[in-house]
């Protein structure tokens, strides 16, 4: 149950709104963050705190794309396929992803390792294309690149090849040191 | 103002710059704030923004300004500021730069608007996917509120202004400000039927004004350098301050490029980003995010300011210019972005509902080449009933892509057409359609 192991952080989220029913998506987060995603028990536990009905918590689940219904892999990689992303080359991608992975487009690795998504614009459109794994973004992706952050992950749960702080083109100076 | 002057990107562009609080102070962050809190009256802060011309950055272009200026003089009870970070919109990217590189100018940009229209709670709306983003804002407000920039009796003025960050979770109309105030109230993001407006009926059906990141990022400028030195710069008296243009598709150097408006597309394209991938053609653009009309070469001159690119068809809508090399199949192009309309349309008004899902169901064919004779009308036909037939404005901007293609490649659909009834894939049209 969430309330009894985050009393703490869902009082201090309750205490950001007037109204608690705003605090029904950041407490969405904390179930799929505890679960990997949005359990029936779950919804019932938020409707319970927030004075709503379920169906109330279920209605506004099944509008946003982030909240998953049900389990996805340990690594949710979701590429963007809008057409700044497809003008260089999400298709192609994808194409890589599937083929080192070896699953389609919404399937997971048989070991529940991988789960592949394409999606619409992550507003990284200058750095395309680009993929999204769980919390982070990866851009300017080539074929090799690709394949190492799979193995990072795969191998240690961490890529380095991640994007910090976003700033494109890099400044001047960073790019004359580089 | 030389060409070349940032404003807004300029911070980040020094080397060594991490967007602390350090930073940032170091700089000359935080002296708007020290400038006007209990110093200035609100009203006169609002008529400072007003005088410089200061229009929404999201999209729409409103003068910032006039839009605080709608809140009720006498109402007593609570007000809200909604800082818009749902930067969602395809071709868009400027946001997500100003909030992860230089976070304590917006949150300044914000202390300034929530005293400027006396609320004391302010709310970030970030979008979701956006985890680095709210995790360098969380980190610079509890850095902003340990130094007294933010909280209660902010710098010992009695000016109160909490500000909270509340990710989205993965919409885009959620950028829509009445869709972005009923998902904040922990609803669905359907857009709200207006009037009555935010400004008197927003977020718990309070007055509320909602701002783009960009634009409240130049508030700090505004009020140390003045709004005539803001009004100065640009396309005054219409188009005043720079923009971010985030530049993306088939150019050397795609980015975020801050420069004054009133520049032509043409220097954006080839001098700033470095002229076209491999030298090729440009053959279109879409001059202000996925809403936008596309354009064509001959319009490569227009400046880019409200008023201009209005004038040209299309409009400057988020800055996010999108540039398409010879070779590009423009109704593939439209595709991609209707499905992306299609995805995102929310489903409250039927028109948009059906009319987005009929589009793209169009569309795909004409690329499939199983396109019917019939078909170009039918798209013209369901983009009559979708524009100005909704409550927000997706119903314009999804249909778009598709009207601004048709009038100016419309050869192209006809040749897909052609090449459909030669090769014999048309399917019989099904008994229920008129077409």
């Amino acid at each position: 149950m969430l309330r009894e192991k985050y009393q703490k952080e869902i009082d201090e989220i309750l205490s950001r709104y007037p109204v608690k029913r705003s605090a029904l998506i950041p407490l969405l987060y904390l179930a799929q963050r505890e679960n990997g995603y949005v359990s029936e028990a779950a919804m019932i536990e938020i409707a319970g705190i927030l004075n709503l009905t379920p169906p109330q918590v279920y209605e506004t689940v099944t509008f946003y794309t982030m909240l998953n219904l049900k389990p996805v892999g340990k690594f949710h990689i979701q590429v963007c396929k809008s057409l700044m992303c497809a003008l260089v080359g999400s298709d192609t991608l994808i194409g890589w992803i599937r083929s080192q992975l070896g699953i389609g487009i919404g399937e997971t690795t048989t070991d529940g390792v991988f789960t592949l998504n394409a999606v619409e614009c992550l507003a990284a459109c200058g750095t395309g294309p680009m993929m999204q794994i769980n919390d982070d973004y990866y851009e300017r992706l080539t074929e090799d690149k690709v394949g190492r952050i799979l193995a990072d992950l795969r191998t240690t749960g961490v890529s380095s090849l991640k994007s910090g702080p976003f700033m494109w083109p890099e400044p001047a100076s960073a790019v004359s040191e580089g | 103002m030389p060409n070349d002057e940032l404003i807004l990107l300029k911070n980040m562009s020094q080397p060594g710059y991490a967007g602390s609080l350090a930073d940032y102070e170091k700089t000359g962050g935080y002296q708007a704030l020290r400038k006007v809190l209990g110093k200035v009256a609100p009203a006169d802060v609002t008529a400072t923004v007003m005088k410089s011309g200061l229009r929404g950055r999201g999209g729409a272009g409103f003068p910032t300004g006039v839009k605080w200026g709608f809140l009720p003089k006498d109402y007593q009870g609570p007000r809200y500021l909604c800082c818009n970070a749902d930067e969602s919109e395809p071709g868009t990217f400027k946001d997500r730069q100003l909030m992860e590189r230089d976070p304590h100018q917006l949150l300044e940009g914000i202390i300034l608007a929530a005293y400027a229209i006396g609320c004391e709670t302010a709310y970030i709306y970030i979008r979701g996917e956006m985890v680095l983003g709210s995790n360098i804002l969380e980190r610079a407000l509890a850095e902003a509120r340990a130094a007294g920039y933010v909280g209660r009796n902010i710098l010992g003025t009695g000016v109160h202004v909490d500000v909270w960050v509340h990710r989205g979770a993965g919409a885009y109309i959620c950028g829509e400000e009445t869709a972005l105030l009923e998902s904040l109230e922990g609803k669905r993001g359907l857009p709200r039927v207006k009037p009555p407006f935010p400004a008197t009926h927003g977020l718990y059906n309070k007055p509320t004004v909602v701002n783009n990141v960009e634009t409240l990022a130049n508030l700090p400028h505004i009020i140390n350098r003045g709004s005539e030195w803001f009004a100065s710069i640009g396309s005054p008296p219409k188009s005043t301050g720079t923009r971010i243009f985030c530049v993306s598709g088939h150019v050397k150097r795609p980015g975020n490029y801050e420069v004054p408006m009133g520049m032509t597309f043409r220097e954006l394209i080839y001098e700033h980003a470095g002229g076209m991938r491999g030298d090729k053609p440009l053959k279109a653009f879409i001059p202000g995010g996925a809403s936008a009309p596309f354009l064509t070469p001959d319009h490569l001159d227009v400046k880019m300011d409200f008023e201009s690119v209005a004038a040209a068809g299309s409009m400057l809508g988020s800055g996010g210019v999108t540039v398409m090399e010879e070779g590009t199949s423009m109704v593939w192009a439209t595709l991609r972005l209707m499905e992306f309309f299609y995805h995102e349309s929310c489903g409250k008004c039927s028109p948009c509902r059906e009319g987005s899902s009929w589009l793209v169901q169009t569309l795909r064919r004409i690329v499939a080449k199983q396109g019917r004779p019939q078909d170009l009308e039918t798209l013209s036909d369901l983009c009559k009933n979708i524009a100005g037939r909704t409550i927000c404005a997706f119903g314009d901007a999804e249909v778009a892509p598709i009207m601004s293609t048709l009038k100016h490649w419309r050869h192209e659909y006809v040749t897909l057409l052609h090449e459909a009834e030669a090769a014999n894939l048309i399917r019989p049209v099904p008994v229920r359609s008129g077409r």
